[in-house]
């Protein structure tokens, strides 16, 4: 797949978000609308602007490293368990009821439990969040990697007299990696969502989900809907990080998909 | 030449009342029984017979991917477990098992590495045998880019790639339309020739057994048995003509009678069934 290729596969949801800006945009100056109901498009990026220096940017550093630090520790728990089950029948009798009953966690119920341990100003409530979060669509999809296996695959090495940590090594770590990161792509809009969330139960002034509930609070819409503006770009910019990640270590992946 | 042949000829594979019974709920199924089969060193030998007849199972439990029932088998004169941990075989599937994720050269590889051959001889094998299959210019190829006789040879040079002594080869060419088939044909006949391996094939093509045997094993189903063993005494090497010489229609069509022989045996055919086999016959 070329790059330009690759470009024009965007184009039309670009011109579609292009198209949408403008509509609201007009619609909002014909009709009249309040502000505080909805804040025109170009009111939004001014406060953007605005506020980056003094807020913004640091709220979504914050932000931004709870997500990747929950999501680095989530999606790690989430591989190794996978992999221990694959791996071992007790780990996956073990662990797998556990890994169900840690995603049936309601995390909303459970964010002021981790603000209640940790206190707001600490990052550890939401990047314990985040984690939970993330683990179990990791677990699962290792788990289904790493054992969708084709049976006469496992033969042919069988036929090669390969050691469990050959078959590992060889067949089922590879076949695993697209599933893993299917679950990458996953875990990392999960991960933001699940930051700014889990914010919203206390955290810092200047983090991106108190900052939104303390301008809405105040009737500054137009800042709390820079904030929510941002928080999506955050998430899209994880989702691309995955992405490039996927290219840059599992190329063949890509490119099948392309031919097929 | 296939120089193997014409030496003191040491049983590669020996089996002595082989069988094997499946388990299924309730219901036991003999899927083979009473199977006597000695396969000498250099010897071509085609297993064929209707589906259920265990065909593919008897090449699974010589390779010891099944166990058998009972009887006893020798491989290379051990047991088939020890074969297959002294790797003395390579296996053909019908489906050509392919790593996406490696290319062609890479692919071919596979077994060099689990055997730990060191990386330039596994380079140096891995050239040797694209060139034995005829896939020079796709080494860097991923499966997905060939057609499916090209993955095929592909897996034929993977299982050739440690110079195992027998080739197991279970329906290889099944999935493959006949151009391709019979072309694959010569190329089997030619790699036989060059590498001196013996070679055990499924099959259920009654043209492609002959042309390619030295030896035709017939099998009928329920259970699973040897009806009869056919030599095939077709002149070496084998090439596009011999599908034309007269010995080699006799030798299909006493194949074909060997497989029709027991089919009437133990169930009556229906007409349509029937008229198939003489329409074949005819061909």
């Amino acid at each position: 797949m070329t790059r330009s290729s690759r470009l024009s596969s965007w184009l039309p949801a670009l011109l579609l978000a292009v198209v949408v800006l403008a509509l609201w945009e007009g619609a909002s100056i014909v009709l009249g609308l309040q502000t505080f109901l909805l804040p025109r498009p170009s009111l939004i990026v001014g406060k953007l602007v605005e506020l980056w220096p003094s807020t913004l940017a640091r709220g979504i550093a914050f932000t931004a490293s709870e997500a990747l630090v929950g999501l680095v520790a989530g999606v790690a728990c989430g591989t190794l368990v996978g992999l221990a089950t694959a791996r071992w029948r007790t780990a996956r009798e073990t662990l797998v009821p556990i890994g169900i009953g840690a995603s049936t966690v309601p995390i909303i119920a459970f964010a002021p439990i981790t603000i209640n341990w940790f206190g707001p100003e600490s990052m550890l409530p939401r990047v314990i969040i985040v984690a939970v979060m993330v683990f179990f669509p990791t677990m699962v999809n290792t788990i289904r990697g790493l054992t969708q296996v084709e049976p006469a695959a496992l033969e042919l090495m069988s036929s090669y007299a390969a050691t469990d940590r050959q078959i590992l090594m060889k067949l089922r770590v590879p076949n695993a990696l697209p599933f893993w990161f299917t679950a990458l792509r996953i875990a990392m809009t999960l991960s933001v969502i699940g930051a700014v969330v889990g914010e919203f139960f206390g955290g810092p002034l200047y983090s991106l989900g108190i900052y939104i509930t303390n301008q809405t609070g105040v009737s500054d819409y137009a800042s709390a809907w820079a904030a929510i503006v941002l928080a999506c770009f955050l998430g899209i910019a994880f989702y691309f990080a995955a992405i490039l990640l996927e290219r840059l270590l599992v190329p063949w992946y890509a490119a099948r998909e392309a031919a097929r | 030449m296939n120089a193997a042949a014409g030496s003191a000829s040491p049983h590669v594979v020996e089996t002595h009342g082989v069988g094997k019974v499946f388990e299924t709920g309730d219901a036991a199924v003999t899927a083979l029984d009473g199977i006597d089969l000695t396969i000498r060193s250099g010897e071509f030998v085609s297993l064929i017979g209707p589906s259920g007849c265990g065909k593919s199972t008897l090449l699974r439990i010589i390779g010891d991917l099944t166990d058998p029932s009972g009887g006893e088998l020798r491989v290379n004169g051990k047991s088939a477990r020890q074969a297959r941990l002294d790797r003395d075989y390579g296996m053909v599937f019908q489906a050509p098992v392919l790593m996406d994720w490696r290319n062609v050269a890479s692919n071919i590889e596979l077994p060099l590495e689990v055997m730990g051959f060191p990386r330039e001889d596994r380079a140096r094998r891995s050239a040797a045998l694209v060139k034995l299959v005829e896939l020079e210019g796709f080494e860097g190829k991923h499966p997905w880019q060939l057609s499916g006789g090209m993955q095929q040879r592909v897996a034929i040079a993977r299982a050739l790639a440690f110079d195992p002594k027998l080739l197991l080869m279970d329906e290889p060419f099944g999935a493959l339309d006949e151009m391709t088939r019979e072309r694959m044909n010569l190329e089997v006949m030619r790699i036989w020739r060059e590498t001196g391996t013996t070679i055990v094939f499924v099959t259920h093509s009654i043209p492609e057994a002959v042309f390619l045997s030295t030896r035709v094993v017939v099998m009928s189903a329920r259970p699973g048995r040897i009806s009869r063993v056919v030599d095939v005494d077709l002149p070496q090497p084998r090439t596009v003509d011999t599908r034309e010489e007269p010995r080699y229609f006799s030798l299909v069509t006493t194949v074909r009678e060997a497989l029709r022989a027991h089919l009437v045996d133990t169930e009556p055919l229906d007409d349509l069934g029937d008229a198939r086999i003489r329409a074949e016959g005819i061909s």
